[in-house]
This record gives C-alpha cells, structure tokens and sequence, in this order.
C-alpha cells in the first residue's frame, strides 16, 4: 500500500501508510477538532464525498450517520483516495414548481411541489426553501421517499413570520421556489424491522413523522409504531381522520391524538403529547424514538425517553426553531 | 496489589466497559432529585458524551482533562444554584454503585474513585 490523497476543501493533503485521515491533517495544520484520538469522542467526526469510508472509520455512529458516508478521522485508514469535508456540504437548490395548496387546519398549509429531477431524500428530512429575495426557511418533507418527484409540506402559519405568511397569502399554483438538498438525520431506515417505534409531534412535528410512518408502513415494518400529536387546542391537531384509518388499516399503527389546554372532547387524550405518550408506555428499552416540533417538547421527551430506557443511538429528534420573534 | 503490566483502563475493559457504566450511571445521576436539577438546561445527549469522557478519565483511559475548563463549566452551577460537596458525593455515590452493579473488583473500584476524586476541587471552584 501507498500513502492515499485526501481532499478537503480546496486542499490536498498526502495521508501516508499507517497514518489516520486525522494525523495528516494535522500534519498539515489543518484544524480539525479532536481529542481521545481513539473513536470515544467522536469530535473528529467528517464526512466523505464520494465513496463510502472504510466500516472501521464508522465504528459507534448513529445508523443515518454512517448511511450518509460520515466517518471518524482518528479511526480512518484510506484505501483509496478520499474527497471528505468537515460538517454538512454545501447545500446545492433546485427548482421546483408548486402544484397544490389546501389548508390542513386555520393555521397549517399543506403545500404541494413537484421538481423536474427527483430528489434523493429519507422520510423526515428537511429541505430549504428560498424565495426570489433570498429569504429561506427549513421545512420538513411530509411524504415518503416513493415518490421522488413530489414534495409535500405542512406550513404553520406563525404571527409576523415572513416565510410563513407570504406561503399562504400569495405563493400561488404553478409559481417555483428554490428547494435545497434535502438535509438531516432525523428519519427512517428499513434496517431493523422488528423495532417498537415512538413517534412524538407537536403541531406541523407531524408532517416529517407522517413520512417516516408512511414509508415504514411501506417497508413492513413490523414492529409497533406509536404516534402521539399534540397541540395545544383542537385547531392546532389536523390529519385525525386520515390517521385513525391508518390505525384501521394497519393493526401495529397506533395513534393518540392529545391537547395541552381545556377538556379534551371524547377520543382525544387530554395532556402534552410527550406526558401522555411516556404515561403509556413506561419502558422503551430497545425503541426508536422520533421527536418533532417544539424544542422544549423535544428537549424534555429526549430526556425521558432516555430514562424509560432508550439509548441515545435510538433516539432522532428534530427541534423546530421559529426564525419569527413575534411569537407568544 | 502487584505491579501488572496492563492498564486500569485495560483491566476494567476499556471503552465497552465505558459505554456499559455511562449508561448505568447518567440514568441514576437524572433520576435522583437531590441533583438532577444542575442538568435542567443541558442537551442531555451532549452531557451525555461529557458523561462519557469523564467516565473514561476516572478509568485510566484516554483524556486531555482540563482542570480549568471543568472549573469554568460549573461555576454558574456553583454560584447560581449552590453546587456544593454534598452534590459531588452524591455523584461519588452512583460512580461507586454503578460500578459494583457492573461486578468490577473492589481495588479497581477504588482507584475508579480516587481518580474521580481528584477532580472535586476543580468542578466545585476551589
């Protein structure tokens, strides 16, 4: 074997036999974070471009992490010529052109969009989406990956949001809007059939779970699927009927739609999504856990899902951050 | 105890025996009432991996700890919220039980403590 070239930006660096990607980059004063230097830290995490890195380089990462060809520079040997980068790539845009609007609920828009090429996506990843000016915001993919070449979105209409208010007032059928690649790790991959799956939303948190659920249904998962949606009154809740068919159609899909404030009218749990879901189900030992929507909901059933057992290699979560100040 | 040629980090199992006491140990530190309020803000799976590189230091294992950096990580803990001895031992207390849960011998368990000991006037500011 022969030392290995290893591209890293606009650099070229020599990674000579014996060494880690991480040793000749620090060669090279390039600085990479770093410290056990063992594959226990995991700081010195990078992702290659091209190729798949050697199985060894990907020891203890998360499952979408190693799908998506991210590596340990410590525990990375090249065999071949790597093209790697430090944190996500450059996100590229597409366009994409709007083919239906329809309201879900009084605050939540349910866009369609149709793009030329298909994407390359996973079920509860996120795009960007860029208007003319510039202004963009991450919106969650609501559909599964089956169908390429269509992308749905749930856009809740947020006081003073800029994006929000102008997708629901004015962008119009047949209009097109930039669309980046799509981005994040929260979502499903058909590896482990068998598993109990906790899915957890609040508000349009539905719409990337509404697309891992779809696309597990698909595979067949066989495990049990749980979704618990919440908000904080009954406007807020949309999709009830559509799920309770799914619940109907598919005897290990269940689902308990919950509010936070008032009575709860009947068939409705009463209670935040998170504390009615960890109330029924005391032990997640060996679930995978799927968190979307608000961070403090996010946050907290992080938390304890992890005390009811499951381990943070199980757990994907996807905290929506409003951009809007104006909030309550 | 004889002079053995092998670390305390190798005798205890290295990072699988890491990975086996963060999990015990981080789900008793959450669950007790006395101190889990000094983890109310955090990330839980970031604290989760500093979980993880303290456990390895205290095991012998690979670390670059720095005292002034742990120190700088509690001090609004200690000024805020009155991070005091008592909290530390309580954390003393689950490093010890999580690691008899997992059968590790006495004499290891001890030199587990002491080097996790070290590190009290650091995370309590003195």
């Amino acid at each position: 074997m022969s030392s290995k070239k290893i591209s890293l930006n606009d650099r070229e660096v020599e990674c000579l036999e014996g060494d880690s990607v991480l040793d000749a980059l620090l060669r090279e004063h390039i600085d990479i974070p770093h410290a056990c230097r063992e594959g226990s830290c995991q700081s010195c995490m990078m992702r290659s471009l091209e190729d798949a890195p050697p199985a060894a380089a990907q020891q203890g990462l998360k499952d979408v992490l190693r799908h998506q060809n991210y590596f340990l520079a410590c525990l990375c040997y090249p065999q071949a010529d790597m093209s790697i980068s430090l944190g996500a790539s450059p996100a590229s845009f597409s366009e994409c052109t709007v083919t239906a609007k329809e309201l879900l609920n009084p605050e939540t828009l349910l866009l369609t969009m149709e793009c030329l090429e298909p994407m390359d996506f996973y079920a509860g990843q996120f795009v960007n989406l860029k208007r003319a000016d510039g202004l963009t915001r991450s919106y969650s993919i609501a559909n599964n990956r089956i169908h390429a070449h269509k992308l749905t979105f749930h856009i809740r209409r947020l006081a003073g949001g800029r994006f929000s208010e102008w997708a629901h007032r004015e962008l119009a059928i047949g209009d097109s809007i930039a669309v980046s690649d799509p981005q994040g790790l929260c979502y499903y991959l058909p590896n482990n059939p068998d598993q109990n799956l906790l899915l957890i939303g609040t508000g349009s948190g539905l719409a990337p779970l509404a697309g891992i659920i779809s696309e597990a249904l698909h595979h067949g998962h066989g495990g049990e699927i749980h979704l618990y949606h919440g908000s904080r009154e009954m406007d807020g809740l949309y999709w009830i009927e559509e799920m309770r068919q799914l619940e109907r159609q598919y005897p290990n899909f269940h689902y308990t739609a919950c509010v936070s404030r008032g009575d709860a009218p009947q068939g409705i749990a009463q209670g935040r999504a998170n504390e009615v879901a960890m109330a029924a189900l005391p032990s997640l030992k060996g679930w995978r856990v799927y968190l979307c929507g608000h961070p403090d909901m996010v946050n907290k059933a992080k938390r304890q899902a992890y005390l009811r057992g499951a381990s943070f290699q199980d757990i994907y979560s996807d905290a929506f951050h409003v951009a809007s100040t104006t909030l309550d | 105890m004889s002079e053995t040629s092998t670390t305390l980090y190798d005798q205890l199992g290295g990072e699988a025996a890491v990975n086996a006491a963060v999990d015990i140990f981080y789900r008793k530190v959450l669950e007790d009432y006395r101190i889990n309020r000094f983890f109310d803000n955090t990330d839980i799976e970031k604290q989760a991996a500093k979980q993880k590189a303290f456990l390895t230091m205290a095991f012998g294992g690979p670390n670059n700890y720095n005292g002034a950096d742990m120190r700088q990580a509690h001090a609004h803990l200690v000024k805020k919220l009155g991070l005091d001895d008592s909290h530390f031992d309580a954390v003393m207390e689950h490093l010890g039980a999580t690691l008899r849960e997992l059968n590790v011998p006495q004499n290891l368990i001890a030199q587990v403590a002491a080097i996790a000991e070290s590190t009290r006037n650091d995370v309590l500011g003195r």
